[in-house]
């Protein structure tokens, strides 16, 4: 190994850490916003002690969770068991490294050109797709190991969903890509600066956008399809047994999850880092225009996050055969007709 | 380093693969096919064909594993009681049938090591998506029609059997909605 090598992988390292640092920072603070965003809506404060207005809480959960008696169930699958909250973290965590968080970022005075993505693939999207479905593993093992009847519902439940709402996840994909003509996440966001940064694809293809807004919901077993985890029927669906910080594992891993679906999102619909007229007042390559994408990057994240919690905060929970109903009558029917839709236009209008 | 990640990739598939007969217990059987997948989706990277390897991961540990994981635990199969096995003229048959595929795959090694003809040196994008998409939509369109039309005929095979009374009597009695 010489030393271009070793210095690559060194800066790939480099590049990770930062990332996933950045990522669950945001994660973390993700939740204290959740928690204060729907104090606000039910009418009142929610956690507003430690640090001002509350900005330490997530340290002191992280706290809590690591000094919690650990309680494995007696009768669990031990290795599965532990297996689990493994699998669905990593899957969750995995998915991070294609997407670009901006354009190449070039250090002023100097001639170092850092891209804002840690490995640029040719099959990013299909990366994605592939990540994701491994994740359901872990809701699934969580609850079949757990050995408790509640958790063995929550988990098929969070499968059939999760298979389910894929298939018209997927298909709400094939319009971008069809626009694109490329799988790589990098290109697809290229290809949405013109119309000075503001050809985004969700105005070509926004029957698509709702749909994989929708979709992406029930993958992240969310309000309104957060029927794994039903209180009312589930207890805590498949974490019933989980405690301390195998639970925190799954907690994170489904805020990761909320994270990396918007950010697919901003980078398929909502133009990546495409910020509009950036690039007039900027100019293409500089410094600032590089930050500025980038903040616009974490800002329509940040956005779609927003709309997490609002929904949560607004809607009541779906029952399970209407789940079911609407992801195969309506959901999938919608999604190929987006598909057939965008088709027509680009045969019509090739250079649109 | 190649050689490092390959050996660990091969080991890593060769490891499940034995865990997959191993096993007792289905469940186990089925994380170790799992990992059997992911392991050859690894090696598919290495060999520059990302395209394949993330098929490979979307539709075996994805799709089709997740499905046998499913019935394994809706079926909650016991962990198989260690008792004597009941077909023991297997045992014979199983060593000549795995004796005659290590011949092949040694009849492989041996004649592509003695031929001199050098392999095609394909071109860099051989691997990528949108090569294999043009090749699968010319060259290949009336193989690649046929199995869609295969797959279309097992989509309606399956809700034929699973619909008591067979899809076209009308029976709709044993829906429920």
């Amino acid at each position: 190994m010489d030393t271009q090598t070793a210095l690559d992988i060194a800066l790939k390292l480099v590049a990770i850490t930062v990332a996933f640092t950045v990522v669950l920072l945001i994660v973390a603070y993700t939740v204290l916003a959740e928690r204060r965003v729907l104090g606000f809506i039910q009418g009142r404060l929610g956690p507003n002690r430690v640090g001002y207005g509350g900005m330490l809480q997530p340290f002191a959960d992280l706290l809590k969770f690591i000094f919690k008696e650990d309680i494995v169930p007696d009768k669990s699958t031990r290795f599965i068991y532990f297996l689990a909250p493994v699998v669905a973290t990593m899957a969750a965590l995995m998915t991070m490294i294609v997407y670009p968080f901006g354009p190449e970022l070039r250090i002023p005075f100097t001639d170092i050109v850092i891209p804002l993505t840690i490995a640029r693939l040719d099959i990013g999207l299909l990366y994605v797709l592939g990540i994701t479905s491994i994740g359901v593993y872990g809701i699934m093992l969580a609850g079949w190991s757990s050995n408790n009847k509640y958790s063995l519902m929550g988990g098929l439940r969070s499968s059939a969903q999760m298979i389910s709402y894929e298939l018209a996840l997927g298909m709400s994909l094939i319009g971008v890509i069809l626009l694109a003509g490329t799988l790589d996440l990098a290109q697809i966001v290229e290809q949405q600066s013109g119309w000075h940064g503001t050809r985004w694809f969700i105005l070509f293809h926004p029957l698509g956008f709702v749909i994989y807004m929708i979709a992406a919901i029930a993958e992240t077993n969310r309000v309104p399809f957060d029927l794994p985890e039903a209180e009312t029927e589930l207890v805590a669906g498949f974490h019933t047994e989980y405690s301390a910080m195998k639970f925190a594992l799954f907690f994170l891993a489904e805020y990761i999850n909320m994270f990396t679906v918007s950010m697919l999102a901003t980078t398929l619909f909502l133009g990546g880092w495409n910020v509009p007229f950036a690039e007039d007042i900027f100019g293409r390559g500089t410094f600032l225009f590089g930050l500025v994408s980038a903040i616009g990057f974490i800002l329509k994240v940040i956005f779609f996050l927003f709309l997490y919690i609002w929904l949560r905060g607004t809607l009541p929970r779906f029952r399970f055969d209407q789940l079911m109903n609407f992801g195969w009558k309506i959901l999938l029917p919608f999604a190929l007709l987006s598909i057939f839709i965008t088709a027509t236009l680009i045969f019509l209008f090739p250079n649109l | 380093m190649l050689v490092l990640l390959f050996i660990l990739f091969a080991g890593m598939a060769i490891g499940c693969a034995l865990a997959v007969v191993a096993q007792r217990n289905p469940l186990y059987s089925a994380i170790s096919l799992i990992g059997v997948f992911i392991s050859l989706a690894c090696l598919y990277v290495m060999l520059a064909a990302p395209f394949i390897a993330a098929v490979q991961v979307i539709v075996y540990a994805g799709a089709i594993m997740v499905l046998v994981v499913f019935v394994i635990m809706l079926l909650n199969v016991e962990e198989e009681a260690h008792r004597r096995p009941r077909l023991k003229f297997l045992l014979p048959v199983a060593i000549a049938l795995s004796a005659v595929l290590i011949a092949e795959v040694a009849f492989i090694l041996v004649s592509v090591q003695e031929s001199r003809i050098t392999p095609a040196s394909g071109s860099a994008d051989v691997g990528l998506t949108q090569s294999i998409g043009s090749a699968l939509f010319t060259r290949y369109l009336l193989p690649f029609e046929i199995t869609s039309i295969l797959l279309l005929m097992a989509i309606v095979g399956a809700m034929t059997l699973a619909r008591r009374g067979g899809l076209l009597s009308g029976n709709d009695k044993t829906r429920r909605d």
